[in-house]
């Protein structure tokens, strides 16, 4: 690894306080506001993830299929076709969303990223 | 030689030209090159790399036939073969991309210890290994259909082929002729679904006009001997649909020779976008599959019914040859009709063939049966690719430099892995002409391996910090040993007499059970043992932010809320 880890350059400018443990400065509070919004939204979509394919295709899937739209029964629509459809958007929604928080919290990578290596 | 014939050869021949140019073209002279592609691949073709790489001869070949059988149970392949990437790009992905090495092992070894990156390196052989034996089989099922040649002779063929640009090109090679791949199977899956739902409903988007057969399909089946076609848990408990499900999607995300894949993208950014781009492209096949199931059934059944045992359609004939269709004997007419071949029923029709044969069910002309062939052929080739560079990876980058030669140049490095994965290919086409059980069942047991090992111990090493080298050792070992004992207590395949199920639960699930003893064993182990080092922690931390912080000009996280 060549990068500079973030405490070393937060830590740059004057010295922190008191001496740290080096797995938490204290003036990192930005890490941790980072990693709890990033599980949060973990939480939610796989909330979501559940809810749609064990949830409608496999626990609720016999009282939604007395609903029938366009020949299929709902839930074996949600067990054959649906949860599917529902997955490829989740991880759309969580790219986009990711590059959000990166590019708020600064940690987004530069172009030149890859060249580094 | 019959037009069939003629036209699988020409799309055969022009595929493997097409491969073996790109091989040609992208060959490697690094290690960095050979096993992550130095790390250079933009994102949607790296999407359609794993798409590839992810859609085997068992996605291909058997699956719409196996959905077209389980009927609405089926949704155990479609969701469980989908799912697991929501957990790959959310839980594992973009963390071991920015870690950013060369295997699977490598970082488990790094984030606990080198026994563990031991056990990983021999659970990666053998989970790539049992994937790889049913690739070489759905190699083999094609050649001999299509081109009459001997199973034999087609298993060493295609083989010689993968091991051609495998070990030529390394990951370069078989990432750019696994793009290539992708394009000639959707191709292949997708024609023949569009002329099929055009041909039977008028509406040729298969996704969509399925839904107006089903009725009928409930009918002719519960008339032939079979179950509804809808009707959910008519062929597992539900039980078992749930815990079969998981264990597919969190097989799925512990998969080597999927997660690897994830290394080779640019950047962190990259590996989430591959991730989207990967199931994009896989979900284009996989929500066709239970159209082509449904379409193709519904084709057979209506074919079949009450004809007489000596009139029956030209392709019945066709397949028998390769003793994937049998009538039975003393069956004058067919009024029943079944997968299993103990059911007694009239007609005993194997998972296998229904893709392929779907074509010629429908009376579709010769060259979109040819077609199809070169489709099955590229399904089962860019898996196994991809498996062979990882048994070889393993192998020389994880044991052998690791434990027996630790100092080595790199020119040496990259000879011993391509004499690894050359190895891999001779072990990989004994395994292909003896194979042990059905293509999409032996990959299935794969699955649960890589639940009960990979999977817990990447994601407890990712989220939580106090996971330790002897927990996850601990987990890991207890998780593979459950789980395989079970497959062998319940399955007949390896010698042993077969066991009835506990609690339902059906072998292809027992890896949901055995990543929670997994899970279990390690926590408590690790809340045991003393806390992993300083460094290992902060590696963890590391990996969690994709970049280092720049300068925000808006201030903090306080103004960004």
């Amino acid at each position: 690894m060549t990068e500079v880890t973030p405490d070393k350059e937060t830590r740059g400018g004057e010295p922190p306080p008191a001496a740290p443990p080096p797995a938490s400065p204290p003036d990192n509070g930005w890490r941790k506001e980072y990693w709890s919004r990033n599980l949060r939204l973990m939480v939610i979509l796989l909330a979501v993830w559940f809810v749609v394919s064990f949830g409608f295709g496999i626990l609720l899937v016999e009282p939604l299929n007395n609903i029938v739209i366009a020949g299929f029964p709902l839930g074996f629509w949600f067990a054959q076709q649906g949860s599917i459809y529902v997955f490829v958007i989740l991880i759309f929604v969580y790219a986009k969303m990711m590059d959000r928080l990166d590019n708020q919290f600064g940690v987004d990578e530069q172009e030149t990223e890859g060249a580094d290596k | 030689m019959s037009q069939i014939q003629i036209w699988t050869l020409v799309f055969i021949v022009g595929s493997f030209a097409v491969y073996l140019y790109i091989a040609w073209r992208s060959r490697v002279k690094e290690t960095a090159g050979f096993y992550v592609a130095g790390q250079g691949i933009p994102t949607i073709a790296n999407g359609a790399a794993v798409a590839a790489d992810w859609m085997s001869a068992a996605s291909f070949i058997s699956m719409a036939g196996l959905i077209a059988f389980l009927g609405s149970d089926g949704t155990i392949y479609l969701m469980g073969w989908t799912g697991g990437y929501v957990l790959l790009a959310l839980l594992i992905a973009p963390y071991l991309r920015k870690w950013g090495k060369f295997t699977v092992p490598e970082f488990v070894g790094d984030r606990y210890s080198e026994t563990v990156r031991t056990i990983a390196a021999v659970a990666a052989i053998i989970i790539s290994f049992t994937y790889v034996v049913g690739q070489m089989r759905g190699g083999g099922i094609v050649f001999s259909r299509f081109l009459k040649l001997d199973v034999t002779q087609g298993v060493i063929l295609a083989a010689v082929i993968i091991g051609l640009y495998a070990v030529l090109g390394g990951m370069k090679g078989i990432t750019w002729t696994q793009v290539a791949q992708y394009t000639v199977l959707i191709v292949a899956y997708l024609i023949p679904a569009f002329a099929v739902a055009q041909q039977m409903t008028g509406i040729p988007i298969p996704q969509v006009s399925f839904g107006q057969i089903l009725d009928e399909l409930n009918a002719i089946s519960v008339e032939m001997g079979l179950n509804q076609y809808t009707e959910a848990f008519a062929a597992r408990p539900q039980i078992d649909v749930f815990l079969v499900t998981m264990a597919l999607m969190i097989g799925t995300a512990g998969l080597p020779h999927v997660i690897v894949r994830f290394y080779t993208t640019k950047t962190v950014r990259g590996a989430r976008y591959s991730a989207f781009w990967a199931l994009f492209f896989i979900a284009l096949l996989y929500t066709t599959a239970p159209a082509v199931g449904a379409f193709t059934k519904l084709n057979l059944l209506q074919d079949v019914n009450g004809v007489s045992a000596d009139a029956l359609p030209r392709w019945i004939e066709n397949w028998a040859a390769t003793g994937l269709v049998t009538v039975s004997d003393g069956a004058t007419t067919i009024n029943t009709v079944s997968n299993s071949p103990t059911s007694g029923a009239d007609l005993i029709v194997n998972n296998d063939i229904l893709v392929l044969a779907s074509p010629e069910i429908a009376g579709l002309p010769a060259p979109i049966v040819g077609l199809v062939a070169a489709g099955g052929m590229a399904a089962a080739m860019s898996t196994a690719a991809g498996l062979l560079l990882v048994i070889s990876s393993s192998f020389s980058h994880d044991l052998y430099f690791r434990r027996v030669k630790r100092d080595s140049t790199d020119k040496q490095r990259l000879l011993a892995g391509r004499i690894a994965m050359g190895l891999a290919v001779l072990v990989a086409i004994y395994a292909g002409i003896n194979p042990p059980a059905f293509v999409a069942q032996v990959v299935a047991f794969a699955f649960g391996l890589a639940a009960s090992t990979f999977f817990p111990a990447i994601v407890l090493g990712i989220f939580w910090k106090r996971c330790n080298a002897t927990g996850a050792a601990a987990g890991m070992v207890t998780g593979l040993v459950f789980t395989a004992s079970y497959m062998i207590y319940t399955l007949p395949v390896f010698g042993t007499a077969a066991n009835p199920h506990i609690f339902d639960i059906s072998p292809e699930g027992i890896g949901t059970i055995g990543a929670i003893v997994n899970i279990v064993v390690t926590v408590v182990v690790s809340k045991m043992t003393a806390p992993p080092p300083d460094d290992i922690v902060e590696m963890v931390e590391s990996i969690r932010y994709p970049a280092t912080r720049r300068e925000v000009t808006a201030g903090t996280a306080a103004d960004a809320a």
